[in-house]
């Protein structure tokens, strides 16, 4: 692990990611796992259920046409909440699309993750983004963008003005690899490395970007080795294994606060499904390959620790699943009840206040007869 | 003459070209193994290998300007975007540059490039993958911008935008890809900057273009029945625009109703409407109508999205407007706070 104050080496680059649990939940012997309290182990194993639940859920709905469209994010529930639970509520977040538990972990309700991908009057954005597309200024989460990559300068943004405003907040931004390739990847990195900005560029390494696969991203041996260029720490991690990504994750966090400057962290781990829903990954991979990530499911590690701890039972596993899928069962059943946001709130939202142009339209628009929607999804 | 999908059309005019010309070569995002995003390029890969079919990684401005370069060396590079939204990243390379090296260089150098993909909303996709924007480039000397409607068109146009020495972008709409028309065989191209009467009438003129142009023919087939005779041209090159063919056919209907997908407000329906009262003032009998989208980034619930985009409702009533005919009575009056 990476000592405060000590100079920082480029950790795991070459070699295998930095792990903590063996394949049986078991401590390896000689790292410096961190403490989790029994509650909060339960709590996170908990929460990656609830995201292998929703999803296998809401990818139902899609295949039955009631969602126009969704994204999985199987077997990569770790990154997820080991990004999360090292961060205070103060503290900001900036996820690319294939991330949900970490609006879970901060309080986002399966109610409003189930209407924002109904797009339904109840949904936190109104109807106006595609599926996937969350946001929620009240957990300090910021709006998600489809264009790969645009999320990192702004983490960094964020962490610089938290840095003027003299307040130890820090910045998390997810991407995966295939962002990488983006400039937003290179110049938020530099601007990082120059300001000292107090951020955490997390990358969900899942092998696959859509159908190009991580060795034709990049040339370099890593993409934690790219911090070396931009003046960082760079760490690569097993992104399978929640106990290490929290301990790296914490480390980093606390060389932010400590005005330590920004950390890298490549999380190695495995797109399970498609890209999305409209996408059929048996066309362009073996599929023997997911089920080799398979036998490294992150939420059956945690489990098996959680099982050495003597914190897991088939009873308590079997209540959560319950509870979870009585609460999901009634908001999926509420959400297809309710309507679509009213026409006359299109023009919320374009300004701070409706400008005489949009007023016209507005006026236009609703003496007008109601189309019907030329499409149900895509 | 062959009935083939827009998509497949698209396909064989990059496929002859390639086969006759070995300078030309096909670089973007999923393009190959994947066979493209909307398989445009379905079996290039096999057919050309991958020296001359690039998959790349995700970097936009990466990719067009590496097009860009190669295009300054004499190849005749064509680079797909995954969808025109994404262009905007590598925006620089497109305005800053490839339109521009030509003249900077006093000549020296061409830029025979094409820039192609999808444009225009595909159907509750959000703000950020529907926009048309057409009228962004339009408005840039030294591009070309060219937007079939049809499978014929989308071939022949290509095939002419390949072979062009200048900066082409090639908006094809996603909407079209299935769509299903005769295409003539063999190497028939169509020139670009030529319009095409799609559809003839005495009545009215629509002029409108890509996924539009399809609405619009549909609300021309409705008036029909109502005996209002409707002329739809397709200007099919929005830049360098015909203007000589929309002139003729508003000199003859003495009526005109631009319809395009993209917002209003400095788009490339204000500068037909500009040019044809300039050009036909004294034979217009009503002012020039438009229809267009809203002014609202695109919202992703369908009943909202439909609600901003021009309709074949929208084209009748307008169509109604320039003849001083009375419009029909709603259907129903949207009330109610939820729907
Ligand atoms: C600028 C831009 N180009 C292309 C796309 C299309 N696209 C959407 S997701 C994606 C792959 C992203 O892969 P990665 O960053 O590895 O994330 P993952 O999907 O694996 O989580 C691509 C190419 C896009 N959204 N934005
Ligand atoms: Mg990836």
């Amino acid at each position: 692990m990476l000592a405060k104050g000590q100079p920082v080496p480029i950790a795991g680059t070459d070699d295998e990611p930095f792990s903590i649990l063996a394949d049986d939940g078991t401590i390896r012997p000689g790292t410096d796992a961190p403490e989790i309290p029994d509650e909060q182990a339960l709590k996170l194993y908990r929460g990656m259920l609830q995201v292998r639940l929703v999803d296998d859920r809401m990818m139902k709905l899609q295949r039955q046409g009631r969602l126009g469209f969704y994204m999985l994010s199987m077997g990569e529930e770790a990154t997820h909440f080991g990004g999360a639970y090292p961060l205070r509520m103060s503290d900001w977040c900036f996820p690319s699309y294939r991330e949900p538990g970490v609006f879970f972990w901060r309080g986002y309700s399966i109610k409003d993750y189930v209407n924002q991908l109904h797009g339904n009057i109840e949904d936190p954005v109104k109807g106006r983004q595609m599926p996937v597309h969350h946001s929620a200024n009240w957990l300090n989460m910021v709006s998600i963008s489809s264009p790969v990559g645009t999320q990192i300068p702004q983490a960094v943004g964020l962490a610089m003005g938290a840095k003027i405003s003299k307040k130890d907040d820090v910045s998390l931004v997810y991407f995966g690899e295939g962002a990488t390739s983006t400039g937003q990847f290179h110049v938020a990195m530099n601007f990082a490395g120059v300001f000292k900005a107090p951020c955490i560029l997390f990358c969900r390494n899942n092998g696959w970007a859509i159908s190009t696969p991580g060795n034709k991203q990049t040339a370099s041996k890593s993409i934690a080795i790219k911090a070396l260029a931009y003046g960082m720490p760079g760490i690569r991690v097993d992104g399978n294994d929640l106990l290490a990504i929290i301990a790296v994750m914490q480390d980093a966090v606390a060389r932010a606060r400590a005005g330590e400057g920004p950390t890298l962290i490549e999380a190695v781990t495995y797109r399970r499904g498609g890209h999305s829903s409209s996408d059929d990954p048996s066309a362009y991979r073996d599929p023997s390959e997911p089920k080799e990530w398979e036998a490294k499911d992150p939420l059956e590690r945690w489990r098996r620790h959680l099982e050495s701890r003597k914190l897991w039972t088939q009873e308590l596993h079997d209540k959560y699943s319950q509870e979870i899928t009585e609460e999901l069962m009634a908001c999926v059943k509420a959400a297809g009840e309710l309507g679509n946001p009213a026409p006359e709130t299109l023009f919320d939202d374009v300004f701070a206040e409706l400008p005489p142009h949009l007023e016209e339209q507005k006026a236009e628009m609703m003496s007008r007869p109601r189309p019907k929607p030329a499409h149900g999804g895509h | 003459m062959a009935r083939l999908s827009y998509r497949e059309a698209l396909n064989q005019a990059m496929c002859e070209e390639m086969e006759r010309d070995d300078s030309i070569f096909l670089m973007g995002e999923e393009v190959g193994h994947y066979q493209g995003a909307y398989k445009v390029s379905q079996g290039m890969l096999q057919k050309f290998g991958e020296k001359r079919v690039i998959d790349t990684p995700i970097a936009e401005c990466g990719f067009v300007g590496v097009g860009i370069g190669a295009a300054m060396t004499g190849l005749r590079p064509i680079i797909e975007l995954m969808t025109w939204n994404f262009s905007l990243v590598a925006i620089d390379q497109i305005v800053n540059n490839a339109a521009k090296i030509r003249l900077m260089s006093g000549g020296q150098f061409k830029m025979p490039v094409v820039f192609r993909g999808p444009g225009g909303a595909a159907g509750q996709l959000g703000a950020q993958h529907s926009q048309a924007l057409e009228y962004m480039y339009a408005n840039v000397p030294g591009l070309k911008v060219v937007m079939p409607s049809t499978p014929a068109d989308a071939k022949g146009l290509l095939k002419m935008a390949i072979r062009d020495d200048d900066p082409v972008i090639f908006i094809e709409g996603e909407r079209l890809y299935g769509v299903q028309g005769e295409v003539p065989d063999g190497d028939v191209v169509v020139p670009l900057g030529k319009a095409d009467v799609k559809r003839e009438g005495t009545d009215c003129t629509i002029v409108s273009w890509s996924k539009m142009l399809t609405v619009a023919l549909e609300a021309a087939e409705v008036l029909a029945k109502e005996n209002i005779s409707v002329e739809v041209v397709d200007p099919r090159t929005i830049k360098p625009l015909d203007g000589e063919t929309i002139y003729q056919s508003v000199r003859k209907t003495n009526r005109c109703v631009v319809v395009e997908e993209g917002h209003g407000f400095s788009n490339v329906g204000a500068e037909i409407v500009a040019r044809v009262q300039r050009n036909c003032f004294d034979d217009l009998d009503a002012p020039i109508e438009r229809v267009h989208r809203m002014e609202i980034p695109m919202p992703y619930a369908a009943n909202l999205e439909a609600m901003i985009t021009p309709d074949v409702p929208r084209i009748i009533a307008a169509v109604k407007r320039v003849m001083y005919l009375p419009e029909s009575k709603p259907e129903s009056k949207p009330q109610s706070k939820v729907e």
